[in-house]
């Protein structure tokens, strides 16, 4: 019969199914970081437990970390309970020696979601877990990688198999091709504007079309790190040529006859041309505008050349309630056009958009110019040691301070404030994260979702601007 | 994990859709390395008026008089009434531990966040998915002081007091069990230890450079 991609990665993993349908599926690859990780271990410790396999492992420490203040060590974690969560780590990989541990000042940490790929630590066929719900970013390898709770990162640790039943298939394809300004981060915004952000609720969603083709690892790994913003816990996008370039000669992807070996096993994660879907979208690529969310959810979102939505035109009284609610949180007025909202702060950053490809782009856009004097603070934060390593190779970061941004240490940072980098209340923030929920990137502050692009325009214009005619 | 068996509680309405677990539980109480001590903090932007700090005195904070919690009719429930993709956002599990520390023991909703769903079974609260329409009625029907539902896992219903209404709810066999018995998840899949070496052992054989 024929197979989905999903159904592909299921049927290699599975270990044991009950009768009802709950299966053991086992897992390749564990990823760990500081916050969902000390309740596991402490869980394993009480119960007598031992890991089953620690060289599935590889951890980091990127929540909670400090993006300034580098050069004082541990030190540099003011808040102390941030470093207990830092330290806890710490002392729970010296305990269980991982694969790979980049902890916190190491030249390789970063982001969870960065470092995996980057070190060639999530291959394709794999299944891929950690306490983290984009964990979904790691499918555009053709892995079925999705997030998971505390309880059950204890689970794994201690069986190697998770507890799951299998989700539907659902397949977003985007075709046509991208206009220029436009980018995967665009496209997924718009998938969500689509779809709502329960549209892919038990489902596996695998993104395919010509515009995901065509698409750098980078860019479908921004397409699937939001899958589940879109309320997919795994998104995925099938092996081709520029996954399998991506992967050759990486730390830790295999080399020599295992490579040969490994990529003809790779070449058959794609769904077979006759399988079916239980749900299937389309978009045309072409018809995407560069997207700005206005609300509270990022399913609140339209084009940069659209004004902020009008409640009272909405029918459904429970989403005119909401679209109230998020205006008056966002401190926005209906009607008014997006290119007229002005920015306190400007975030570059975050696991759906802080690889080396995203800073070109943003520092392409800001090259030679100056941050408005309205903009309190514009922030460009790597993903990774290696990716600011490499961006600095590239001279980014001089394009950067010369134009007014602060180039920081690489983490999670203002994605979500765990950290010193937050927003006040009130503040206005253009960001190329993932979540506009309220009080997401601080008490109080103001979140807008959009590209690395479209956040470094409107660092320079002070105000949202449409790039494809920006100069 | 706690036993859930059947429920009679007080039930208490939340009336917006689409609450991600950053509202459940804001980032900043999500420091600490315990299970527990999240309870005071649950709904922490919408429940207090003044700016929540971890470690500040639950005693000196001004409740914000408008969130539905804070109204003395819904004091001791244990049933929340929520509307479409409740738990969405985070997989951040401390979002059922607060709840859960809170008081609550059950979420009623038309639908939940996938990971959220499977969290709360893993802490012994009890997820229930219910037909729109059916939420929209006891919405309507919290309106009532004293508005009471019984939750049944083993007979898989949610009742009113009165027997008025009476709706069945879907649920996994092995999660209904686990629940029922207050089971160990992790010593439940040990008794397939075997399987899982076997399965390894052929994998690793296939794939050496997964097991470096
Ligand atoms: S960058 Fe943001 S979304 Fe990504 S792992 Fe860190 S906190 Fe989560």
């Amino acid at each position: 019969m024929a197979r989905t991609l999903y159904d592909k990665l299921w049927d290699s993993h599975l270990v044991h199914v009950e009768a009802d349908g709950t299966a053991l599926l086992y897992i390749d690859r564990h990823l760990v970081h500081e916050v969902t990780s000390p309740q596991a271990f402490e869980g394993l410790k009480r119960a007598g437990r031992k890991p089953w396999r620690m060289s599935s492992v590889v951890a980091t420490a990127d929540h909670n970390t400090p993006t300034t203040g580098w050069e004082r060590g541990i030190e540099g974690i003011e808040d102390p309970t941030s470093r207990i969560q830092v330290e806890t780590l710490d002392a729970n990989m010296r305990e269980h020696p991982a694969k790979a541990y980049f902890p916190f000042l190491d030249a390789r940490q970063g982001i969870v979601h960065v470092i995996g790929p980057e070190n060639g630590a999530t291959l394709p066929g794999m299944t891929v877990v950690c306490g983290d719900s984009h964990t979904s970013t790691h499918g555009a390898f053709a892995c079925l990688a999705h997030g998971i709770g505390t309880s059950e990162v204890e689970h794994v640790l201690a069986t190697q198999c998770l507890v799951t039943r299998k989700m539907k298939n659902m397949r977003v394809r985007v075709d046509g091709e991208l206009g220029r300004g436009v980018t995967a981060k665009d496209v997924v915004l718009a998938i969500i504007g689509r779809i709502g952000t329960a549209g892919g609720s038990g489902h596996a969603v695998e993104f395919a079309g010509s515009v995901l083709r065509s698409l750098s690892m980078e860019g479908r790994m921004t397409i699937c790190n939001m899958a589940i913003e879109a309320g997919a816990r795994a998104g995925m996008v099938a092996v081709d040529e520029t996954t399998i370039q991506y992967l050759k000669g990486r730390a830790f992807a295999p080399s020599g006859p295992e490579w040969d070996r490994a990529v003809a096993g790779w070449k058959v994660l794609v769904s077979d041309a006759d399988a079916e879907f239980d749900r299937e979208v389309k978009l045309d690529g072409r018809s995407i505008a560069p997207q700005v969310t206005w609300g509270t959810s990022p399913e609140m979102v339209v084009t940069v050349e659209e004004s902020v939505p009008d409640p009272d035109r909405e029918k459904d009284p429970i989403k005119r309630e909401g679209m109230e609610r998020a205006l008056a949180y966002m401190g926005l007025k209906p009607r008014t056009p997006i290119e007229e909202i002005k920015l306190d702060k400007v975030f570059i950053g975050s696991c759906t958009n802080s690889r080396i490809e995203d800073l070109r782009l943003a520092a392409s856009v800001v090259r030679g110019k100056k941050v408005a004097p309205g903009v309190r603070l514009a922030l460009v934060v790597p993903g990774s040691g290696l990716v600011k390593a490499q961006a600095e190779k590239e001279g980014l970061d001089r394009v950067f301070r010369d134009s007014g941004f602060e180039w920081r240490e690489p983490g999670c940072s203002m994605c979500l404030a765990m950290n010193a980098d937050r927003l006040e209340p009130g503040e206005r923030c253009a960001a190329t994260s993932n979540r506009n929920f309220e009080g997401r990137q601080g008490a109080g502050g103001r979140t807008h979702l959009v590209s690395p692009a479209m956040a470094a325009a409107a660092a320079i214009a002070g105000h949202f601007v449409d790039v494809r005619g920006w100069r | 994990m706690e036993k859930f068996t059947v429920l009679n509680a007080l039930v208490a309405p939340l009336d917006r859709a689409n609450v991600d677990t950053d509202a459940i539980i804001p980032k900043q109480f999500l420091k600490s390395i315990k299970r527990t001590g999240y309870g005071p903090n649950l709904f922490d932007a919408w429940r207090f008026l003044d700016p929540g700090v971890p470690g500040a005195d639950p005693a000196s904070r001004r409740p914000n008089p408008d969130f539905v919690l804070n109204q003395a009719r819904y004091r001791g429930a244990q049933i929340l009434l929520a509307r479409k993709n409740f738990g969405c956002g985070s997989s951040r599990e401390h979002a059922p531990w607060a709840l859960q520390e809170y008081g609550f023991r059950c979420v009623v909703a038309p639908s939940f966040g996938d990971i959220f769903y499977d969290n709360c079974f893993k802490n012994g609260l009890l997820p229930v998915v219910l037909a729109e329409p059916e939420v929209d009625g006891l919405f309507y029907d919290c309106a009532l002081p004293g508005f009471r539902l019984i939750v049944d896992l083993a007979a898989q219903t949610v009742s009113t007091n009165d027997g008025a209404k009476s709706f069945r709810f879907a649920v996994d066999a092995t999660r209904r069990y686990s629940l029922l018995n207050g089971l160990d998840e992790i010593g439940l899949t040990l008794r397939h230890a075997d399987k899982i070496r076997a399965f390894e052992a052929r994998r690793r054989e296939q794939l050496p450079w997964l097991f470096r």
